[in-house]
């Protein structure tokens, strides 16, 4: 990624503003109830695949057990399946639109994704779940990750302010 | 028809749930155009609800952002259904040698989801529990943000899609994950 020339002297003005924001959706898309469903499915998934539970992240992170990484791989190998076959049939959305999946901004050291991930799995195997997770478990009646997640937003609020300060390429 | 009650009540193995999570990627995609990643909801809530001037939350977030936290509401609902068939005081098949670990920390109780004694409301009074849960979660919120997303995004959506970016995500959640595990939560626990 070259920045243009003119944003060279401000490095905040060259980051991607829309990273981590989803596309923009258009009217034609599917409704409440398309979104609703599938994450009903994958609360179900997490749930009983006992990747909500702190215990199996610990196991994960002791390499003491195939399972989460047996997961997360699989999950990869069909996504990536999947992405090569939308791509090869040149497939579009249901409305017809072109499937778009921009890549990642990459500057020369890359330094968000290290350093920001360091930081996630600070989190991630202290609290023992991602944000995925944290949802099903307070579907799953764990009232105390209600707390968790207002604790996640306030880390997320903490970085939309210190952003300027941190680097991110 | 025991096959079938299997499904329901006993946890599904690995090769079962893992590839009907990838499924999420082209589902998501195909219906909506949409990319599989669930940290922008704590980015949506800020903008929606926090009152802020910060440049980094002011965008339509109903625009861009109300089909997932749609998606994320029907994790809540999800998990809630699928609470109906697991033992609020189950017992996690971990391996031995993570609960002879875990013992060696001071954990005792083994039933639930997770640790009771650290994650309950009588538990964030402690020193344990408040890290763990508070800390744990602000961590979660200010590092999947800087990274630009968390395991969905970066570990399953990224690593898909062969974006270096999301490899080198992925190597420090683990740096961060490994440095608790063996280094930090034997000084709180």
């Amino acid at each position: 990624m070259t920045a243009p020339a003119d944003a060279r002297g401000s490095p905040i003005s060259r980051l991607d503003d829309t990273q981590g924001v989803d596309s923009e959706s258009k009217e034609t898309g599917p409704g409440f109830f398309t979104y609703l469903a599938l994450g009903v499915g994958l609360g179900i998934i997490f749930t009983k695949a006992e990747v909500i539970s702190w215990f199996r992240i610990q196991e994960m992170f002791r390499f003491d057990s195939f399972h989460m990484y047996g997961i997360i791989g699989s999950a990869v190998a069909v996504a990536a399946l999947s992405l090569f076959l939308i791509k090869k049939m040149r497939l579009t959305t249901v409305a017809g639109d072109e499937i778009q999946i921009p890549p990642k901004a990459f500057g020369r050291w890359a330094s968000q994704y290290w350093i920001g991930g360091t930081f996630f799995g600070f989190g991630w195997a202290l609290l023992g779940a991602c944000p995925g997770p944290i949802f099903a478990l307070i579907g799953n009646g764990f009232s105390v990750f209600i707390l968790a997640l207002a604790s996640s937003v306030f880390g997320t609020w903490f970085y939309g302010l210190v952003r300027p300060h941190l680097p991110h390429d | 028809m025991n096959a079938f009650l299997d499904v329901i009540w006993r946890p599904w193995p690995w090769y079962v749930a893992g590839p009907l999570i990838g499924m999420m990627v082209p589902l998501l995609l195909l219906l909506g155009g949409k990319q599989f990643g669930i940290s922008s909801n704590l980015r949506h809530i800020c903008a929606a609800i926090l009152p802020t001037r910060l440049e980094f939350f002011k965008y339509d977030w109903k625009k861009t952002g109300l089909w997932n936290l749609t998606f994320a509401l029907g994790i809540v609902l999800g998990g809630f259904l699928a609470s109906m068939t697991v033992d609020p005081d189950v017992v996690i098949n971990i391996s031995e040698a993570t609960k002879s670990d875990l013992r060696a920390l001071g954990i005792s109780d083994f039933t639930g989801l997770a640790p009771k004694e650290i994650f309950s409301w009588s538990g964030l009074a402690g020193l344990p529990g408040f890290v763990l849960v508070i800390g744990g979660g602000f961590l979660v919120g200010f590092g999947t943000r800087y990274a630009g997303g968390c395991t969905s995004g970066h570990a399953i959506s990224g690593l898909a899609n062969m974006q270096l970016a999301s490899l080198l995500a992925v190597v420090g959640f683990f740096v961060g994950g490994l440095t608790v595990t063996f280094f930090v939560l034997p000084l709180i626990l």
